[in-house]
């Protein structure tokens, strides 16, 4: 079944075209990923499927049903769930509080519970930190509750946003893990990452976006070795 | 000038203080979500003491159930104003929804003086909360001491509204971060409404407190009390629950000592010193005293 499409997307901030003109698909249970320089405008892509900002041009598909317009607070319930950009979760809440905001919409106590203890299995360190405020976690267990909040909402669509951005090499490769385990689960996700070696080593296809284009599209297993692709984003030969 | 007099003078600042802090309440978690000082806030305080009046004259109905119809209208006009006013321009940023709500207070008082007359009317409550009673060297009326209870069981109250409740949770997780929290399915708007109807309710029971303080109710009554509890929720550090409160007994222990203690001269200026107040915090506590200091990402 097709996930998402997006169809030709537009967005502007004033005057200046972010995105111009992205199209992408996504297969269930398919794992893409989004690479690009910063500014390319993949966050803005991402936004806008998640429906914080809006498209000037363009449709949005989720299940085959149009989400052009939907906002971010209305399509959580459906499954589209974004993981933000530099984690943002609330650093004042405890970290138990961060997770029952991610179940903000879950009526279902046994289902909430269920979420929760699957959450605290993928990320035992949560547990351990469970009453401690978000902001004293570290960045990468900030990530992990960031992925985990998510998780909490029953997401069929996973949108996460260079979720490596300023960890440890170490973290990284654990929060990559983490994506791979979920991967192997079953979730469908978008991955948008400047990472591009990592992005590419777990994901089924790529995308690869420039100034607010996609220049180039296929199997991540190939545009891995693509020379176009080694020269711009894997730092030449490795 | 007795010890005593010092005292009362003190009762007298925590009692006005007491109704600075709830009014400041409904400034601060009102800013604590949109940013947004809401200045038509301290009229709303007139239009719930109005409210009171024409339900206490014109109809035989008991006090309590005025004081509760009072509360409901004003959080009506506080939610409509949020939904009509603010709400269609809050893309347009924070100065257009201020300068909105200026708009707003000007239209408010002038719609009360054309309603009501601009003229001062007299506003007595029963007895039963101007009797005074003997506390020690203290003398506190029924009324003094339903301020106090009532800034107590706000406290009380909001905390446990906003650490234990859903919506509570939701509005700490606003304030913090309104994209994050549209990413969780929470709708800001719910909370904003919530937000300003709780300010709203505050704000008529502070102009009862205030009307039968003074006895007088006009249709300005409200502005400058209302400046003044903006200033307490600053002094507290804006956006904070307990800061609101600290400022606002703050704010009204200044201004009572100031006006009782120094010599007649000069305590006709006692609005501009609560402004001093105000300045001299912020020269040293930049973010009010419970202030954070970190800005939100949105």
């Amino acid at each position: 079944m097709m996930m998402l499409k997006v169809d030709n997307l537009v967005v502007r901030y004033g005057g200046i075209t972010a995105v111009d003109g992205v199209s992408l698909e996504l297969e269930e249970h398919e794992t893409v990923a989004l690479i690009g320089a910063n500014g390319a405008g993949k966050t803005t892509t991402l936004h806008t499927i998640s429906g914080l900002l809006k498209a000037a041009g363009g449709k949005i598909f989720f299940q085959d049903e149009e989400i052009t317009k939907v906002p971010a607070e209305n399509l959580v319930a459906r499954g589209v769930v974004q993981v933000p950009e530099g984690r943002q979760v609330f650093a004042k809440l405890t970290v138990e509080e961060n997770l029952r905001l991610g179940a903000y919409l879950q009526k279902n106590k046994q289902v909430i519970r269920a979420n929760h203890e699957k959450v605290m299995t993928l990320f035992p360190i949560l547990q351990e930190r469970r009453r401690q405020a978000a902001g004293t976690l570290s960045g990468g267990e900030q990530q992990m509750l960031a992925i985990g909040r998510a998780l909490m909402s029953n997401p069929k669509l996973l949108l996460l946003d260079e979720p490596s951005m300023g960890l440890s090499p170490l973290m990284t490769q654990q929060v990559f893990d983490v994506l791979l385990e979920l991967k192997k689960q079953g979730m469908t996700i978008l991955l948008v990452e400047q990472n591009a070696y990592e992005a590419l080593t777990i994901s089924d296809r790529a995308y690869i976006m420039e100034t607010g284009n996609i220049t180039l599209e296929g199997r991540s297993s190939e545009l891995i070795h693509d020379p176009r692709v080694k020269d711009a984003y894997l730092g030449g030969d490795l | 000038m007795s010890a005593e007099y010092i005292i009362s003078q003190l009762i007298n600042g925590l009692r006005l203080g007491s109704v600075y802090a709830i009014v400041a309440v409904g400034y601060s978690i009102v800013y604590g979500i949109l940013r947004l000082i809401n200045f038509a806030h301290g009229d709303i305080m007139t239009i719930g003491v109005y409210i009171m009046l024409l339900f206490m004259t014109s109809t035989g109905m008991p006090l309590w159930s005025v004081i509760v119809v009072s509360v409901l209208v004003s959080v009506i006009v506080g939610v409509l104003i949020e939904r009509f006013a603010y709400r269609p321009l809050r893309s347009a940023g924070e100065e257009a929804t201020l300068i909105s709500s200026l708009a707003v207070s000007t239209l408010l008082q002038n719609l009360l003086q054309m309603i009501f007359s601009p003229q001062k009317k007299a506003f007595y409550l029963p007895d039963f909360f101007t009797q005074q009673h003997q506390f020690g060297i203290v003398k506190l009326s029924t009324m003094n001491i339903l301020t106090f209870a009532a800034v107590i069981i706000m406290v009380i109250a909001l905390t446990l509204v906003v650490q234990k409740t859903k919506i509570g949770t939701a509005m700490r997780a606003c304030s913090e971060n309104l994209d994050a929290s549209r990413l969780m399915g929470i709708k800001p708007n719910q909370v904003i409404v919530f937000a300003f109807a709780v300010g709203s309710g505050l704000a008529a029971l502070a102009g009862l407190m205030l009307a039968g303080e003074y006895k007088t109710i006009d249709p300005l009554m409200g502005f400058v009390p209302g400046l003044k509890a903006f200033c307490a929720a600053v002094v507290g550090g804006i956006g904070s629950l307990y800061g609101a409160v600290a400022g606002g007994l703050v704010i009204g222990v200044a201004e009572m000592l100031f006006a009782g203690l120094m010599p007649t001269s000069v305590t006709a200026y006692r609005d501009a010193f609560v402004f001093v107040v105000l300045i001299v915090v912020l020269l040293f506590w930049p973010n009010g005293i419970f202030g954070r200091s970190e800005g939100r990402r949105s």
